[in-house]
This record gives C-alpha cells, structure tokens and sequence, in this order.
C-alpha cells in the first residue's frame, strides 16, 4: 500500500509555496476590493468606432461634474470601463448627456454598478459573517457526526484548518489574478469562496467517515496506518469526483463560458482542487501530527524528514 | 438486492414523465374530461436573470436614522406600492421583493429606458395633507411641514419665510381613491375614503378648519391645494377642482400609490446591457453542455455498465432538477448554471462513491447481490454527511445574498442546494433501480469486466 502520510511536512512545505506568492502579493497591493465592498461606481460606455474620446478628456468631464478619482480602463470589447467614488443616477445622466454632447458620438451603457458607501461596509461586514458563521458550522456539524469517535472535535478543528488552507489558496489565486488579470473581489467572489468552504469540507467527511469505519474494523492497527489506508481506499474517489468530473465540468465552464463567468469559474476550480488535496494532504496529516503530539519532537523530525 | 422494484420502476416513470411534462411546456393546463373545465393551470414560462437578458436592479433604503427600527408590515406595504407605481409604468416581469429589514430591491428585466423608473421610484414619495391655513401655496412649490422634520433638511426651495406648515395626517390613512364625474356630469371629481383613524382625523380638523386651505404635498411638493368647503364626518370626501380626465386620473395615482410610510432612497443601481446577456448565456450553455459529454464519456469508459446506469441517473436527475427549478419559476441565472452544474457534480459524486464500494466488495469475493446491498449501504453515511455539508453552507448563502437583494448569490445558492438535495435521491434511489434491472435483465458472465476492475 502506498505510504502517503509518511512525507506530510513536504505537503505542508508545498501548500506554504502555493499560498504564500499570492499572499505576499496580496499584501503588497492590497486587498483588491470590487465596489461591492467599499462602494463606488463602475460605468462602462461604448463609443461609435473612432469616436472614443482620449482618457484625459473623461477625466475633465468626471471633474467637472464633481467627481476628482475616475479611472479609466480600455476593454478588450473596444468600450470603456470608468471607476469613481459613487454616482448619483442624476450625476450620471448629466455625465453622460455631456459625453454624447462632447464626442457626437452615441454613448451606449454597457453596464452600470453604483452602490452607495454604505450599503458596501455592511456587505462587506455581513460577507464575513457569513464565512464565520459557515466555519462554525462545519465544527459544529462534524463534531456531532462523528461523536462516537474518540476525540470528534479534533476532526471538526482539522476540517477547519484545512479550510483556512483553501480559503488562503482562494486568496492566493485572486492575489495573483488582482496582479496580472485585473481581477476584483466582489460578490460572486464571495460566492466561490463561501462555494469552495462548502465542497472543502464535504471533502473532508467522506475522508474521515472512511477513518470512522475503519477504527470500528481496524481496532489495533496504529492510527497513522489507520489514517493512511482510510486515505489510500478514498483516493480513487477522490480523483474520479474531483478531476475527472467536478474539475471537467469547471474546466469547460473556463474555457467555453464566456467572460462573465471565468473568473468565478478559475476560483472554483482552483478552490474545489485545493479542496480536495487539503483533506489527503493537510487534514489528514495533522490528525495523525495531533494523535502523535509531534510538536514535541519537531526538531528531531525535520532532520529525518530533509527533502 | 430489491424487493419492491415494480413500485421503484412506476414510481420513477411517473416522476420521469412529470418532469418532462414540465421540462417541455410553457404552460401546464389540466381539464376536466367531462366537464372541460380547467381544474389547474400552471404557468411555465422561464425567467431569465438580469445577467441573461440585461436590464435594471436597483436597491432601495429606508431613509431613516440608522438606528431606528423599522416594521416590517410597513416595508411590505411600501414593497406593495413601489411595485403598483411601477407595474403601471408597464414594465414586464418587474419583480420587487423586500430584502432584509429594512431594504426593497426591484429588478426591470430587459429595461432599456431606465431613466423614466428610476424617477418613478424615487418620486413614489411621502404623501401629507397639510393645513396650511388661508395661504394656498402655488402648486409645485415646496413647503416645509413638521412631519418626520428629520428629512426635510434635504428640501429645496422652500417658500421665503420657511413657515414650517403642520401635517395633519399622511396619506397612509387613505383608504381607497377614484375619479367619478360630478353631479352635472361635465367636470370630474376624486372621491376618496379614509380609514377609521384618517376618518377621525379628518372630521376634527375639517369641522374646526372650514373655508380654510387643506394642502395636500407629495414629498413636500404641492400638489393642490383644495378649501374645506364643509366638514367632513364620514370618513367620506371628494376633491373637486377644474379637473380633466388625465389630470384627475394623475392626481389618483398619486394619492393612491404616493403614500409610502417609509421614505426610500436608492443606494444601488445596476444596469446591464442587452448585448452582454445574450452572448454569455449561449456560451455558458454550451460549456456546460461541452463539460457534461466529456463526463459521461469518463464514467462510461471507467465504470463501464454502472457507468451507463449513472449517465442515465443523471439525465433523469437534470430532467428533474431543471422541472423543479422550471415550476417554481426560479430565475435562470450564470451562476446559477455554475451552480446547477456543481450539483451534478455532487449527483455523480455520490454514484462514483457508490460504485468504488462496489467494487472493494467485489474485489473481496462477494456476489453481486451481496455487492449491491453493501456498496450502497456503506456508501450511504459518507453521502449524507458530506452533502449536508454542502447545504448547510448554500444556506447560509442564501440568507448572505437575501439581506442584500444579490440575486446572483440567491440563485446560485438555491440551485445550489436544491440540486445537491435532489441528487441524493437519484443516486440512492434511481441509480439503484437502474442498476439492478441492467443485473436482472441481462445475464452477465464476466462481472468484473463489466464493472470495470
């Protein structure tokens, strides 16, 4: 059978790898909050071909209207995507009567999000709620279905850390899309997110109910061989479920589904991936790290275990 | 390896057939034979999200200080008359819903004009009568009044001695309003009745205030200004004036569907482009469809007979969960596709589950009967415990994207969930069935090359 568990500081080193450039990015350029969460407008125009008008005379126009922090984007689509501090539907109308009026061009609304100041701290307050509530939750849930195991809570903890890896593995990859893709935490973000946390922990329950069947079965084998061959059963689920399946279907929606979709559909993929690497690679391990209290002999181990 | 597989098989036809039914018509009608009466009728027609074919959401706020508490039978009323006010502009399929405590969110499907709703919305203001006393102030002008005084601070163009007038009640005490012809029959009139309390009101004021001015304002703009020509007792009254029929029809609407008890104000608009809609929804299907093929083709080259089983499991699982989603008029959303096609995941989760068990079980010596009763019995708590999962937090989506008026994050959420919940009958039950009529009806020799080991 093969020994999987053996290696686990190597898979933590390579989930820090893999978390760790996105975060550091993060950092750097802050969190890329779409307006969603701190307010603001997003107006996209398309102009009549040729007549879309330099940057600098949008940015006139903005501040002649009152409104000093437009930034302006050029689309793929040839339109133009303006960000400012919130709009008034008033504001808006006279910004664009004097755009048609400016460039004798038709002046056609692609999109148009404004959402008050507000109204985008309370999402934003509500939206970690929501990851907080969902998190306590699963501890919760876990907790109690596997009540008849010796130590259930550890499993629930376990299943949260790992969680926590996939949530960073979330960020990771927005921190690294926010860099070279332009892309924005907003509130189908969220949705991934809170979509990932779900589908990470379902993960986790089939991996530890092979454990839980496997210590009524298996009484006297040591707990790490217990774990290693409850993951080595589960594994060819794993992958059927994940890549074979789940991952084709996200994969398509990534590639054929249009824009609108590919950045939620990049972070699911990502995400549900990550998910399920977590419970073999993250979850599991640590309930074998916690059964051995190995953070006692942690200097001991490192030198056994030098890649 | 089933006992009552007769029952199993006509239920499943019976859901199958249903769901087809539903997959197939826009409109579900059941008439009587005898009688040719219809008995039911369903509407099917699907309802495309604001993603999908374009056009306007806005999210409405009570205007009040943050604090105050808000009830909620007042925010349904004031859902009720946005949604008049706008249902008369005739919008199509406008849905307004109350979202949270203390927020409206109303979405205009394919809207192009959205100017002339959002002035709609945002005039649907604060109806007041007034007493004003022997000034009759022009109509048009603003006034100040000493109601809710808090949001009169925005007021503009206030009369030049900023008399500050008293509201003697709002039009929440209207009962009902409309426009008959006087006695003569040549100039119109607007009759109105009150409500038990508005009536008491207006007897007290109108028998101590007669021959004086009764100035009715809407968000403290005038809209007319009658004179109390005598009391009124029965909670009855009329508002005569050199009314025409458009004009006393206009001043009815006002007085019926302007008297919102709570002042709103927008604090979101999104507007999405026709063009952007159409184009993602085809291209969505598509991958979906794309994604779905090459998965089929996987579980049958892997698993080979339960491989068949599982595909067909799962088109009877899409027929049903797109019927379920079809009837109940959920509105089709990109990610609710995304969110339709991870619940497939889910479905063929449980049967991939299933079928390694299975195969252990075969593997370790046991007959086929043997290896279905424990491929599905051993599968069967990781597959509860796991979806349960999945719909606790599509729950707590849900009630994220309900507050905030996202129907984006609902419909996901939603079909989200719905769809794990159906999945989990397909795959316990329908699979199952499926499984052992293919065992049943075709004797197979060489049980582990079709299973695939």
């Amino acid at each position: 059978m093969i020994d999987i568990l053996s290696k686990r500081y190597f898979y933590f080193a390579f989930s820090l790898l893999v978390i760790l450039p996105g975060l550091v990015l993060l950092s750097i350029g802050g969190l890329p909050l779409s307006i969603d969460f701190t307010g603001g407008s997003l107006l996209e125009v398309q102009f009549e071909a040729g007549k879309t008008p330099e940057t600098a005379e949008l940015v006139n126009l903005y501040e002649d209207a009152g409104i000093d922090d437009a930034q302006i984007t050029s689309t793929d689509t040839g339109s133009l995507m303006i960000r400012s501090s919130f709009l008034t539907n008033e504001v808006r109308d006279s910004i664009l009567t004097t755009m048609r009026e400016k460039t004798a061009s038709e002046v056609t609304v692609v999109r148009f999000d404004s959402v008050g100041p507000s109204i985008g701290k309370q999402v934003a307050s509500r939206a970690a709620l929501a990851v907080a509530v969902a998190a306590l939750a699963v501890i919760i849930y876990i907790t109690a279905a596997f009540r008849k195991v010796p130590n259930a809570f550890r499993y629930g903890i376990c299943a949260v850390i790992a969680m926590v890896h996939d949530v960073a593995v979330v960020f990771s990859i927005a921190g690294i899309g926010a860099m070279f893709f332009d892309w924005q935490i907003d509130a189908l973000f969220l949705t991934a997110l809170l979509t990932v946390i779900g589908f990470s922990v379902q993960d986790k329950v089939v991996v530890f109910d092979r454990i839980r069947e496997n210590s009524n079965l298996l009484r006297k084998l040591e707990y790490e061989k217990l774990v290693n061959h409850s993951i080595v059963q589960t594994l060819q689920r794993s992958i059927n479920t994940q890549l074979m399946t789940v991952e084709f279907l996200l994969l398509a929606l990534a590639l054929f589904g249009g824009i609108t979709l590919q950045e939620f559909s990049v972070i699911l993929l990502v995400g549900l991936f990550s998910g399920t690497y977590s419970s073999i690679f993250v979850a599991a391990p640590i309930l074998v790290l916690w059964e051995k209290r190995e953070w006692t002999t942690w200097f001991k181990r490192k030198e056994e275990t030098a890649i | 390896m089933i006992r009552n597989l007769t029952t199993r098989i006509i239920l499943i036809v019976l859901i199958l057939i249903l769901a087809l039914w539903v997959d197939f018509s826009s409109e579900i009608n059941v008439i009587n034979p005898v009688t040719d009466e219809t008995l039911f009728t369903h509407d099917l027609a699907p309802r495309l999200g604001l993603d999908l074919q374009g056009g306007l959401q806005v999210l409405l706020e009570a205007d009040v200080p943050a604090e105050t508490e808000i009830d909620s039978a007042q925010m349904e009323i004031a859902r009720e008359i946005v949604q008049q006010r706008t249902d008369a502009l005739g919008v199509n399929e406008n849905v307004i819903q109350v979202a949270g405590d203390r927020r409206i969110v109303g979405e205009f499907p394919g809207l192009e004009d959205t100017e002339s709703v959002l002035e709609i919305i945002q005039q649907t203001g604060l109806l007041e009568f007034v007493d004003t006393g022997d000034v009759a102030p022009e109509e048009g002008s603003t006034i100040l009044t000493d109601f809710n005084a808090a949001s009169t601070a925005t007021a503009e163009g206030t009369t030049p001695e900023d008399t500050v007038y008293h509201t003697i009640m709002t039009g929440a005490e209207l009962e009902s309003v409309a426009v008959s012809t006087d006695t003569l029959g040549t100039s119109y009139v607007i009759n109105f009745v009150l409500t038990s309390d508005g009536a008491e009101i207006f007897a007290d004021h109108t028998a101590a205030n007669t021959k004086k001015f009764l100035t009715i304002v809407l968000d403290k703009q005038v809209i007319s200004s009658p004179v109390i020509n005598e009391p009124i007792s029965g909670g009855q009254g009329s508002i005569s004036g050199n009314f025409t029929y458009e004009s006393a029809n206009a001043f009815a609407i006002q007085l019926r569907y302007g008297s919102l008890p709570i002042p709103l104000k927008i604090v979101e608009t999104r507007i999405i482009g026709p063009t952007l809609g159409a184009d993602s929804l085809n291209k969505s299907l598509m991958a979906g469809l794309i994604g779905m093929v090459i998965v089929a083709l996987f579980m049958i080259i892997y698993y080979r007979m339960p491989g068949v089983v599982a595909v067909l499991s799962i088109l009877i699982y899409a027929a049903t969960a797109f019927a379920v989603f079809k009837w109940f008029h959920f509105t089709l959303t990109l990610p609710g596709i995304a969110g339709f096609l991870l619940s497939t995941g889910a479905a063929l989760d449980a049967n991939i589950l299933i079928f390694e068990r299975m195969k252990e079980e075969l593997r370790n010596g046991r007959n086929i009967s043997q290896t279905v009763d424990q491929g599905w019995s051993r599968a069967w708590p990781s597959i509860r415990d796991s979806n349960l999962s999945a719909i606790i937090t599509s729950l707590i989506l849900f009630w994220f994207g309900s507050t905030f008026g996202a129907t984006i994050v609902k419909g996901f959420s939603l079909t989200l969930a719905l769809g794990v919940l159906i999945s989990l009958f397909t795959a316990i039950y329908v699979t199952r069935t499926l499984l052992v009529i293919f065992l049943k009806s075709f004797k197979f020799d060489n049980l582990e090359r079709w299973f695939g080991i």
